[in-house]
This record gives C-alpha cells, structure tokens and sequence, in this order.
C-alpha cells in the first residue's frame, strides 16, 4: 500500500520535534496493515497533537481539548468496521482524564496514541500531569508540587487490555504501533518524545535520556493479561440482539360511563413506601377507561423508603390546561409527613370537598366533609393504604366507580399482584 | 379511542424513535433521567445504541461522533447538563453537526431543586455557547408537544446541520398525562441532504441556492473531515477572512432567514387590546385564563410560542397588530420579555414571572390582567 500521508498538507514541525517520527511509524503501520484511507479514522484534539488529522488522508474529526475519545466512542459504537486511532498530547490526557479512565473500562476497540513531551508546547510550556516535578516550565514553581501521572500505571489499573509504554526513537516503533491498531480492544500507547520548541530549551531530555528514563520503569508493552476481556461494541451487541422489543404504551378504550362529569381534583397526601405514583397512576387510568382525560404530577424526597410521598391527579371529561390544584375535590390524608408538606391547601377546602382520613393522623382544621378511613382496623397494611382509597372512591360512585378501578388493576398489574389487588378492593369496607 | 397514560420524558424518547433516531447517549440526572431510561428500553432491541457516559462532556461527544458517522442522534440533561455541554455545543454549531439536545429544566442556578421545574435556561439555551451563533429551541407545552416537537427537532436538525434543543420543564417531563397516541398528527420525517455528486466531495461546500452543506457520514467512501477550527469548503483551518466572513454569516443566516417556516405557535386573536404571550408549561394556565375570562365577557388573546429561538419576529408583529399591551408570562424571573420588549417597543409590555418551584396559576394571570 502506498503512504496516506497527505501530500497536499506536509507535516509541519518545530526542527527535531519528536511528532514527526510518530507520524512516519504511523503512515508505516497503515501502509503495513494495508489500509486504504477511508478505512481509517483520526479522532484528534488541541495542541500539536491535534495537528495530526490534518497529516493523513483519511477520515477526520478535530474537536475539543481532551475530549477526543468521546467523539471516537461515537464513531466505533455507529461504524465498528472502521480503525478508530486518536492522538492526544499529554495535555489532552490531563483535561480528559474521566475519558481516558472511562475508554479503559469500557474496552472499546479504539488505538489512543498518546504523544507525551512533558509540557504544554502550544500555549508556552506549561505543566502537564506528566511533567517531572524537578523540570524548569512555563508554569513557574508549580510543578514542583504535583506528582506526575503514570498513564500506563492508570491504564492498567482503570482496565485497559493493552498498554505499551516506549520512545518515540524506537526503530520498531510502527510495529508496536501496528499491534496496538490490531488488538481487538482498547489499546494506549503512552510515547515519550521531546519538545524542542518548548521543554528542551530548558531541560535535558534527549532520546537518550528518554531511554534511560524509561528504564526505571517497570515494562509495558502489549496486552494486560488481567485485563483482557470481550470488546464493548460487541459485547453490547451480542447482549442487545436477545433484548424483547419495548411494547407501546398501553392503549385504554373507553369502556364505561364515569360516575362524575367535569374536572376533578384528587390529592393522595402519605410517605414514600405507600406505593403512592403506583396509585395515582390506577386512579388516571380507571380515568381512562370511563374516556375522561388524566394528569398525574408526583412529589416526593429523592430517599427512598422515608419522606413524603404526594400524588396531585386531575380527572376530567374536558381537556386538562392548568395541572396544578388548588383546591382538590378529594384528599387522601394517609401520613402525617404528606400532611405537613401540604398544609396550606387545606384552608382552600370548602364543604364540597371531600377528605379520607386514616385515624391515626391528624389534619390542619378546615371546613371540608372529613370522613374517617379505618384502613387499619380492616386489618389493610399501610402500604396497601393508597390502592385501598381508591377503592372507597369508587364504592362511593365519586369521580370512578368499581368496574374502572377494576379495569385499571387488570391493566396495569399481572399474575398474582393482580389477583392480590382485586381482592383488596373487594375486601374494603365503607 | 383509546387513551395512552404517560410521562413528557417518555413522550421525548418514543418520538426521537419515530424520527429515526438510533443513538442515545446520556448520562442521569433528574428530572431528565427517564428520557434515558426509555431510550435504554427502546434503542437495544432495534439495533440502536444507548450508552450511559462518565459525564455529559462524554455524552454530547459520544453523540457528535455518531452524528458525524450518519446516525440521527440525542441527548437529554437539565441545566447543570448543559452547562457541561456547552462547548461541543459551539462545536455543533460551528462544525454543522446535528443534534437534538432536550433540556429538562429544574428550578434556580446551579444544581438548584432537582425536582422542582422552572423554564430558566430559555436565554442560556441560546447564548450559552462559543461565538454567539443562533440555535433552535422548541417549547413544549404538554405531553403530546413532547412528542411531536421532538420530531420536529430531530428534522430541523437534519435539515439545517444543527443542534436543536427542546427546551422541557419537569412539570412537563415528569407529569403524567392521557395521550391518543394513534391520532396525533406526526410531521413528515426528514434526513439530512446526502451529497451525491460523485467524487471531489468538500464537507462544507454550499453550492448555489443552498444554505446547508451536503452531507456524508465519516467511514464513506469519499473521505470527510470534520473539524472545530474555523474551516473553509474543504474542512481544514483557514484564516481568511473573506472565508471565514462567508460562512459565518451562513451559520447566522440559515436560521435566522428561515425560521418563519417553522415557527410553531397556537394564538387566538379575541376582540381585545391585551394578549397574553407565553410558553412552556405556563402555556396551560394562559389557557384557562383565557376560557374565564371568555365566559366573563372580557376576554383577551392569547399567544402560545412553541419556537423560541430564532425568536419569530414576524409572526409575533402579525399577531400583534391589533394588540396595545402584551402581558408575558414565564416562569422564571424575566428572560423572554426582553425579546418582546425589544421587537414591539411601542406597545405596552407587562411582565409575570415567578421561579419558586410552583406552577403559575390561572387565577395569578388572570389578576394581573385586570391590574392595569
């Protein structure tokens, strides 16, 4: 195969920049894979790293600082059959440290090609996360006060499968370039280079150094045994073929007449473990099969088990505007925490609203028609209180009546949840 | 007729599905989450993909990348969500990518009442990005909206290479509500224009009478390149001027020039000089504001905008012809009136607003009517 690099847009480097290597062994490792152009994408970000999409004839995408192993995620997920390769610097790697710890998780088969020259050459030769602390930068003394990132180390704990740490002055530098594209999985490779433009002015950091540097490091080349495990995309697929499609929504025909016209406004005041959304949800949908429109707004703690636990539900035979109520035509009073939050509606009743208490809770004074519930005394758990409500609603012909409530338990539940709440509403008594 | 019982959020995901949409990626937050949690039911079984990302930063990008490799693509967060995304917003925006972005707005700044709605991010949506380049934003009012905007969102987004935001509120998104899903009136799904001109493709090339350039989606045959520079035709950087004038006025101008076709609206024009202009949830008071005030003999025009941004200049004059005072209602503490203010200075504007975690009443307007 003949080289992709783009001959229209020569490389461009500072004199004795370590990228220039890095981008012959990759126009040498494609040309080596047999890969034309269009088989390829380079996912790029900001900084000289980021000039590297404009190298190669190939696809491209060029975004934002540290975030070009979110676009590559994208890409591979949408276009598996496509070689993913990202370069970043060492500044790219610091910004999106989330993206590079989250790439080596997810083990999608993406090659991130790391350019490490130890500062930000673009913007001046600030720090990087991986400049040494003893090094003389463009960020004053603050360097001294950070440890620098081990990548390869934090590859391999976060989970990448293949990690290669080397020189970009290693004469088979295209062929570690070539296994890392080749590996089924997220492959890094984190490449020690120079910045003449920027670092080596005020640092010794030759190849040769770089190489001895490199020996104090334990070595990683390839795959991390540990590590190794089946590739995202097609994990995701293999997982996602055997997933039963997502039914409608359940359609309710109108079956009944509603023992009520008009719009009316139902409060169920309790706690969270009440199953209170569950029956503000069978209220709507007995609603629903008399043909009367519904809305359900829900309130509660972001706990789980603790708190309250409030449903506001309109029921009407015109459309819904306005969702809010005001003044509700019927008040459940199930628990004290859902009184409290809505202590001030209570004023708002008059004598035709109608509230339900259990007796064991107590309700601000109002002028409303208070009738007691004695769901306890019926031998009702309390968190079967709410279901139970409704079926005092409809045994006393407001808003629904038996035969919706009914029609919305056969709906909305299965098996012996089903059977179970029928024969709670049989059960209470007025 | 057979009625469907449920949520905005839900509605959001079923009609990005109808669009066409195959790619979702997200990450939680209330009161955004059971957009996503629909979309993971949804996607996966029909080959589509869903990914939950390490933040929203990774999410619009895992979405911008999928664009670019030709699926129709969302994402769903609430305010705090956006501020993370803003910067890939600018480069959707810049780069010409669709997307459709849903903003599940909560109450207050920063991570504010999670579960409490507030209609907040309406001038954020359009000035929380890079260069100041207009977007689209849609309003939904209620649960059917939900649906049928977010289509229109998604051909929007095809049509122009652009993100394009629903600008939702919990107590849309999270409200319940009955719904004849068989007899909602659906907009005639749009793909983006793919360019088939043969070889010597130029990713950002317009050709005469368009404003948009062809598509082709990264793995073609052709070569793309996509870029966040300031490109020229060929998508490499550029820095001349006359280049970079030519399309910056393009990105303003394919909005901009264009949105008289599709700014969505319900208005009824009463025989009154006060009409109340709104959007959102609040929309649903304005209403029932509106029917009382009917049946007491008084009654006043309403105005519904269901587009926000570009903000319909026109079709707000035209409706306003007749009009002396326009009070706006919104449930936040003053954003859209500016825009009104600004293109009708010589009517009356009033202004009722309220951002504490409830829905502004019927009966609020309605006295603040008859105030003046």
């Amino acid at each position: 195969m003949s080289s992709l690099l783009n001959k229209s847009r020569p490389p461009v480097f500072c004199p004795g920049c370590s990228h220039e290597r890095v981008t012959k062994a990759l126009d040498k490792a494609f040309q080596d894979m047999g890969l034309s152009g269009n088989q390829i994408v380079m996912v790029s970000d900001i900084g000289c790293s980021g000039l590297f999409d404009t190298f190669f004839h190939t696809h491209a995408f060029h975004g934002l600082h540290g975030r070009a192993l979110t676009y590559a995620a994208g890409i591979k997920m949408a276009r598996p059959e496509l070689n993913v390769v990202v370069t970043m610097g060492d500044g790219g790697q610091g910004i999106g440290g989330a993206h590079f710890l989250a790439a080596c998780r997810r083990n999608l088969n993406l090659t991130l090609l790391i350019l490490n020259n130890f500062n930000f050459g673009m913007t001046g030769g600030q720090f990087s996360a991986t400049t040494p602390p003893e090094a003389q930068v463009g960020s004053g003394f603050l360097n001294q006060l950070e440890k620098p990132l081990d990548i390869c180390n934090t590859a391999r704990s976060a989970g990448s499968p293949f990690v290669t740490r080397c020189s970009s002055y290693e004469k088979d530098l295209d062929s570690k370039i070539r296994n890392a594209i080749e590996y089924n999985g997220f492959s890094i490779m984190d490449m020690w280079g120079v910045c003449p433009g920027r670092y080596t002015r005020r640092n010794k950091l030759t190849p040769k150094v770089i190489e001895q540097e490199l020996g104090n490091f334990p070595q990683m080349e390839g795959e991390v045994k540990e590590n190794k495990r089946m590739e995202y995309s097609e994990h995701y697929r293999e997982i996602a073929e055997g997933l039963e499609p997502l039914t409608e929504p359940v359609k309710m025909e109108k079956q009944f007449e509603p023992p009520e016209i008009g719009r009316k406004g139902v409060m169920i005041l309790g706690n969270a473990g009440q199953r209170i959304i569950t029956a503000g949800e069978i209220l709507c949908m007995a609603g629903l099969s008399a043909g009367l429109n519904a809305t359900q707004k829900n309130e509660y703690n972001i706990t789980v088990l603790r708190g309250p636990s409030i449903s506001d539900l309109v029921l009407s035979s015109e459309e819904i505007g306005y969702t809010g109520i005001t003044r509700p035509d019927v008040v459940f009073a199930l628990s004290s925490e859902g009184i409290e939050r809505r202590q001030g509606m209570f004023k708002n009743l008059d004598e035709t609203s109608l509230v339900f208490k259990v007796p064991d809770v107590e309700i601000p004074s109002c002028t409303a028609d208070v009738r007691m519930m004695d769901l306890k005394g019926q031998r009702i758990k309390s968190l079967d209180w709410a279901l139970a409500s409704l079926a005092v609603l409809a045994k006393n012909e407001r808003i629904i009546n038996i035969a919706m409530l009914k029609a919305a338990v056969e709906k909305r539940f299965k098996g012996k949840i089903q059977e179970s709440a029928l024969d709670l509403i049989d059960r209470v008594k007025i | 007729m057979a009625l469907s019982f449920l949520e905005g959020n839900e509605a959001v995901a079923w009609g990005a599905v109808a669009s066409g949409c195959r790619f979702f990626a997200g990450y939680p937050i209330t009161p955004a989450t059971t957009v996503y949690n629909t979309m993971l039911k949804l996607l996966p079984p029909e080959g589509g993909i869903c990914m939950q990302c390490e933040d929203e930063i990774a999410s619009i990008g895992c979405c911008l990348g999928a664009s670019m490799a030709g699926m129709k693509v969302m994402t769903a967060t609430s305010g705090p969500g956006i501020s993370l995304y803003s910067e890939n917003i600018s480069l959707a925006i810049g780069s010409e990518i669709p997307i459709v972005i849903i903003d599940v707005q909560r109450l207050a700044p920063s991570t504010g009442s999670a579960t409490r709605g507030a209609d907040g991010d309406v001038q954020f949506l359009r000035w929380g990005s890079s260069g100041g380049l207009p977007v689209i934003v849609l309003a939904p009012a209620d649960v059917r909206d939900c649906f049928t905007l977010t289509m229109d969102a998604f051909n929007l987004a095809e049509e122009f290479r652009c993100p394009v935001f629903v600008a939702s509120n919990k107590e849309i998104a999270m409200t319940r509500e009955s719904l004849d899903l068989d007899h909602i009136e659906k907009p005639e799904v749009i793909d983006r224009a793919v360019y088939s001109s043969g070889d010597g493709f130029l990713p950002f090339k317009v050709y005469k009478d368009q404003v948009v350039p062809d598509f082709l989606p990264i793995g073609d045959k052709s070569l793309v390149r996509q870029t966040s520079s300031t490109h020229g035709p060929d998508g490499y950087i550029t820095t001349s001027p006359d280049v970079i004038s030519a399309s910056q006025t393009r990105l303003m101008n394919k909005l901009n020039s264009t949105v008289n076709r599709y700014s969505f609206h319900e208005t009824s024009i009463e025989d009154s000089d006060t009409m109340i202009l709104t959007y959102g949830v609040t929309a649903r008071a304005a209403r029932e504001a509106g029917e009382t005030m009917k049946k007491e003999g008084k009654p006043v025009s309403l105005m519904v905008l269901k587009t926000l941004w570009p903000v319909p200049e026109e079709l707000i004059k035209e409706k306003t012809k007749n009009t002396e005072r326009v009070l706006v209602v919104e449930m936040n503490m003053g954003q859209y009136v500016n825009e009104i203010k600004r293109i009708l200075p010589d009517k009356r504007i009033g202004f009722l607003g309220q951002m504490d975690g409830r829905l502004i009443t019927p009966q609020r307007i309605m006295e603040e009517i008859k105030n003046v």
